[in-house]
């Protein structure tokens, strides 16, 4: 603060927890609306307080899902939101650190095609080419499966290039210390190289987790059966059945549950999700 | 940059690059090519037997009154993305910046939009606007505004923006937060000195000083808006009313998957993939600069 101007400060307090109220009212409600009878969500204006059915409501989703017949458990769904979220987190940093370790501590013929095959993907959205993807999954068999859910998603670019990047910042030092004293490359990258990214596969393992936890045409696409259905996909696909009488506070308890586990990750991770989101960019 | 120390082995490094490489190829190559291929084809109805067209489906698109509206749509809907976003977390982000000590604290509390998957934001903007409950659509009526976005397509166009928007405002939030508390003290402390209010220093120094990150947050902010909102759109109002939302990615999905126009579609992603390569290029040649700076 370069001066004392304490209306001014007072204004800037005012605004941020202005702004803070109004991007936090969409959940408040949902929140709300998650705690209510389906006949209290059908008058309108509806409570801006809790009601006494969350405990109801939320075991209802759980166990039996949205509908009475014939609806999926919402535990299912986020078990393999769960698998699909981890799958592509421990997926990606896997086959991108170790590709990151081949690229910056090798020179074999062919090392800058590769880099550039890479780099490319790091262009095309899946939303894109979503088509074709969807092809391709469905000539390998892949539909209706954990592995079709999963790893298409992983080819992509970012998590190489953010160990590329640290790599290359790790001091040559290290390297010599290690090959004078026989130690063979994979020995290398076990015992020194990995232990150093801790932090590094901690910040995109937070950008990744939610990343596939939030995906939604992907699953929505590939998925017909109900057991490989995911969280985010099914609150959508309810909230637009047109035909019957939505019962609101099911289907809000229905969304709490599905972004619980992103924000929990984000709020108590907050650290390596900022650094993970800044050094993504880089 | 290059290493100087490295190891040498033979088979190894393969091995190692292999996994990335088969999976770019099969899930990334693999399909890219084949959208460019199907792009030059038309099959005929009977399905089966397809033919070589050179540029016949991207001739079509071009004439196609319904690839224009959604063309100009696109551009509208992430011009309001990105002007509205940028605009709120810059202001809150200064606010955020003023009150040092509450700043960390105040960061907690808005980096929590950034987990909520863009399907999800469009279902709670919709109940927040639902024409029967919804409480603020509730509000609305009660100062004599009519709001429904199931009939009226430009109240369909602005609640996909909130919603895309709320969806975020995390995102540009931290990094105007980090922009503004990387600037010198020493020169915001010179400016007040030479007596320049706030306001003041806001527009001559902190502003200029804060254009390369607005500058990255754009790009950032359009490839969002182009790619990124299929879940808010696909949620809240599925293109329409009409076609009054369908966004040029919702369109690809939707001529491909629903449509079943293979080569119409294949077309809008060869044109997608352009449009894609040309922001990241922009948006590379610009980071190069940041560096310097």
């Amino acid at each position: 603060m370069v001066e004392n101007r304490p209306f001014l400060t007072l204004l800037s307090h005012l605004v941020v927890i202005l702004g803070l109220a109004v991007i936090a009212f969409p959940v408040w409600m949902t929140f709300v609306a998650s705690t209510h009878s389906q006949q209290t969500m059908l008058q309108s204006p509806i409570p801006l307080l809790p009601g006494p059915y969350l405990i109801e409501n939320y075991t209802q989703v759980l166990t039996e899902g949205y509908g009475r017949v014939g609806s999926t458990p919402v535990m299912m769904t986020l078990t393999n939101s769960l698998i699909m979220a981890l799958g592509v987190a421990i997926g990606k940093i896997a086959i991108s650190i170790i590709s990151a370790f081949a690229i910056v501590y090798f020179r074999f013929p062919g090392r800058m095609y590769f880099f550039w095959a890479i780099f490319v993907t790091l262009m095309l959205p899946v939303e894109v080419r979503i088509v074709p993807t969807y092809g391709v999954v469905a000539n390998l068999g892949m539909l209706d499966s954990y592995g079709g859910l999963i790893i298409p998603l992983i080819a992509s670019a970012t998590a190489t290039f953010l160990f590329r990047q640290f790599f290359l910042s790790v001091p040559d030092e290290l390297t010599e210390a290690a090959r004078v004293d026989g130690a063979s490359p994979m020995r290398f990258f076990w015992d020194i190289l990995l232990p150093m990214s801790r932090t590094s596969i901690a910040a995109m393992f937070v950008i990744q987790f939610i990343y596939g936890w939030n995906q939604y045409l992907w699953p929505l696409l590939i998925t017909t059966k109900e057991s490989y259905y995911t969280v985010v996909m099914t609150v959508s696909r309810q909230a637009n059945v047109v035909d019957s009488v939505p019962s609101w506070n099911l289907l809000m308890a229905m969304a709490m549950l599905a972004m619980l586990p992103p924000v929990l990750v984000v709020v108590f991770m907050q650290r390596q999700f900022v650094r993970g989101l800044v050094e993504v960019e880089k | 940059m290059e290493k100087r120390v490295t190891f040498h082995e033979r088979w190894l490094p393969y091995l190692l690059v292999g996994p990335q490489i088969v999976i770019t190829l099969v899930f990334f190559f693999w399909p890219s090519g084949q959208a460019i291929y199907q792009s030059v084809l038309i099959e005929d109805v009977f399905g089966g037997n397809s033919k070589f067209v050179w540029f016949e489906n991207f001739a079509q698109l071009f004439r196609d009154d319904s690839y224009a509206h959604s063309a100009r749509l696109t551009v509208v809907f992430s011009f309001l993305v990105a002007a509205i976003g940028l605009a709120v977390s810059l202001l809150l982000a200064v606010m955020a910046d003023r009150v040092v000590r509450g700043a960390t604290g105040y960061k907690a509390f808005l980096v929590w939009p950034y987990a909520v998957a863009p399907a999800v934001a469009g279902v709670l903007w919709g109940f927040l606007f639902n024409p029967s409950v919804g409480i603020i659509a509730w509000m609305l009526q009660g100062i004599g505004i009519e709001f429904n976005y199931v009939i009226n397509g430009n109240q369909a166009l602005l609640l996909v923006v909130i919603a895309a928007v709320w969806n975020q405002i995390s995102y540009n939030f931290l990094f105007f937060l980090a922009g503004l508390q990387s600037i010198p003290k020493s020169l915001i402390e010179a400016a007040a000195i030479d007596g320049a209010g706030p306001g003041r220093r806001f527009r001559d120094i902190i502003f200029p000083l804060l254009s390369p990150v607005g500058f990255f947050l754009l790009v950032v902010n359009i490839i969002y808006a182009f790619f990124g909102t299929f879940g808010v759109v696909d949620s809240l109002t599925k293109g329409g009313p009409g076609k009054a939302t369908e966004i040029l990615v919702f369109k690809v999905f939707n001529d491909g998957f629903r449509g079943q126009d293979l080569g119409g579609s294949s077309a809008q992603s060869v044109i997608l993939m352009i449009v894609v390569i040309a922001l990241t290029v922009v948006q590379f040649r610009f980071i190069e600069r940041r560096v310097h700076y």
